[in-house]
């Protein structure tokens, strides 16, 4: 199928859903549950106009970036550092094993007694989970040069700063960008519940409210908007990834092939 | 280590002639063994191995697999130690990683995030070289390996044959003394294996290298050999070296029709596979 052909498909499914949904609302299914497509149209563009939605949505882009730049350069350090001293990754892999099964969502009551319900207490959430998801992959990064290529280049004369360099870093920063392309929805996910349980900003705290008041169309509206700011960090990450591995992405392109 | 500086064609006829006979070996392994710790237990890899390289030959090892062949040159490249005997090069016993020696592997080991030109450079990086002096020099070895026009395209943008050819540049851009090469040209197809195997030939004989060449190809064995060493068993055990006195500066294509190259192999395809040998002997008969 042509691209254009799936761009015209994707479009012809959404304006179906929307038709279906606007139909069924009120009909099937009592508008207090699904509300309806029109109604939060309408919620969105209120939210537009007044200059609430921008407030609230560059306090969630805030808390997630600024959680995702913080806990991925914590886990990049981290992630080098135990992937050069075997000695101490090895005491620490059960634990960091069984830390990484925690469900974060289970710690944020706990960052709330922390660090209180203020923009502190976000971010750090938000960085924890980013922290662990970056450390274990540049930590597989690090781990998996293949002794092989540092044995070829050792006798190449070249020093350990050197293999550093440019073998062990260059090569874990591609498992870096693995870990980060799968923290955004990760670092979202934070810091909406952060803003859902404590706070009087953000669209995870617009989401709550319209919620609590019964209000489903502002509900769907800030949920909207929640989909719109998932899909623009996706694409920040991806096009930071493709300016810092431009081979990953002749990787990509090639032919298929065993 | 400057015999690099020199790449031109071989249409001159003054190549350093190094291989003296009698001349001091250069790399040596003396009553060589080396066990291996395999699932708990200790396993030998080769045994008794006796064998002198001396400057400027190229000696080739074959035999079936498993038998040792690369871990000698993981010992010449001073990558770990024999369990008995010594192995020496340049009169001393190797010590921890021996420099004297490049070393290619069946893998190319590119580094992926590195251009052509960037690959070929990185042991002249390593060593300090400046930056204009390292893209010259990387320039001259593409033209060296026929990689014009790829210069800027990284490994997975390579065919096989081409990143072989890559990582022949970078072994070259480093100038070792000695080559030791595990299978390089394994999986390439018989017009490029040919092509290269003729442009190794062509170097090694024109910078005056030693080179030991790992293979399973028997025509390859003998073609680029001065000395074909066989191994057999596990744990491996030389048991023949063929001296092969072709001339040195051969023609790959044409050799093939050279009766006494047809002899050679012959006998290197009876010793790896006597029943097989046998078998058509009395076809060959008729």
């Amino acid at each position: 199928m042509s691209a254009f052909a799936t761009w015209a498909w994707r479009v012809v499914l959404v304006i179906a859903f929307l038709v279906l949904w606007e139909v069924a609302s009120g009909r099937l299914v009592p508008p207090l549950f699904v509300s309806s497509p029109s109604v939060v149209a309408g919620k969105l563009w209120g939210l537009a106009a007044s200059g609430k939605l921008a407030y609230h949505a560059s306090y969630t882009a805030m808390h997630a970036l600024a959680g995702f730049a913080l806990g991925a350069a914590a886990g990049m350090a981290a992630g080098l550092a135990l992937g050069r001293w075997h000695r101490l990754a090895e005491v620490l892999d059960p634990f960091l094993m069984g830390f990484y099964s925690v469900p974060k969502i289970a710690l944020a009551p706990l960052f709330i007694l922390w660090f209180g319900v203020g923009t502190q207490m976000k971010v750090l959430f938000v960085a924890m989970i980013v922290f662990l998801l970056v450390f274990l992959n540049t930590y597989t990064g690090v781990r998996n040069v293949s002794r092989e290529q540092l044995a070829i280049l050792r006798l190449m004369r070249a020093t350990e700063a050197q293999l550093m360099r440019k073998v062990v870093l260059p090569s874990a920063v591609a498992w870096v960008f693995t870990g980060l392309r799968l923290s955004v929805p990760y670092a979202l996910i934070g810091a909406i519940m952060g803003e859902m349980l404590a706070s009087n900003r953000g669209l995870g705290y617009l989401l709550a409210d319209a919620s609590a008041q019964f209000d489903t169309g502002g509900a769907f509206a800030a949920l909207a908007a929640i989909i719109v700011l998932a899909i623009l960090l996706n694409a920040l990450v991806r096009l930071a990834e493709r300016k810092a591995l431009p081979w990953r992405e002749a990787e990509t392109a090639r032919e298929f092939s065993f | 280590m400057s015999g690099l500086r020199v790449v031109k064609p071989a249409a001159g006829s003054g190549q350093p002639e190094r291989r003296a006979e009698g001349a001091q070996p250069l790399l040596e392994f003396v009553g060589v063994a080396k066990h291996f710790f395999v699932g708990g237990e200790l396993r030998p890899a080769v045994e008794d191995v006796e064998l002198a390289v001396r400057p400027g030959e190229i000696v080739t090892l074959v035999g079936p697999s498993g038998c040792g062949k690369s871990t000698l040159l993981n010992m010449a490249a001073g990558l770990f130690a024999p369990t008995r005997g010594a192995v020496r090069y340049g009169g001393t016993a190797v010590a921890g990683l021996n420099h004297s020696v490049g070393y290619m592997t069946q893998q190319d080991h590119l580094l992926p995030w590195r251009t052509t030109l960037d690959n070929i450079a990185l042991p002249l990086e390593l060593r300090g070289e400046a930056r204009d002096r390292r893209i010259a020099r990387a320039l001259d070895l593409v033209r060296v390996v026929g990689l014009q026009g790829f210069e800027r395209h990284f490994p997975s943008q390579l065919s096989g044959g081409m990143r072989k050819r890559c990582a022949l540049a970078r072994l070259l851009a480093y100038d070792p003394e000695t080559l030791l090469l595990d299978e390089p040209f394994g999986a390439l197809d018989a017009q490029l294996r040919l092509g290269l195997q003729a442009e190794l030939l062509r170097l090694v004989r024109e910078l005056g290298k030693t080179a030991l060449f790992v293979t399973h190809d028997l025509d390859e064995a003998i073609a680029l050999a001065d000395r074909c060493v066989v191994f057999q068993g596990r744990p491996g055990r030389i048991v023949e070296q063929i001296t092969v006195d072709l001339p040195p500066d051969r023609d790959l294509l044409a050799l093939r029709l050279l009766p006494r190259y047809v002899e050679l192999t012959q006998r290197l395809w009876r010793r790896m596979a006597p029943e097989l040998a046998r078998a058509s002997a009395p076809e060959r008969a008729r």
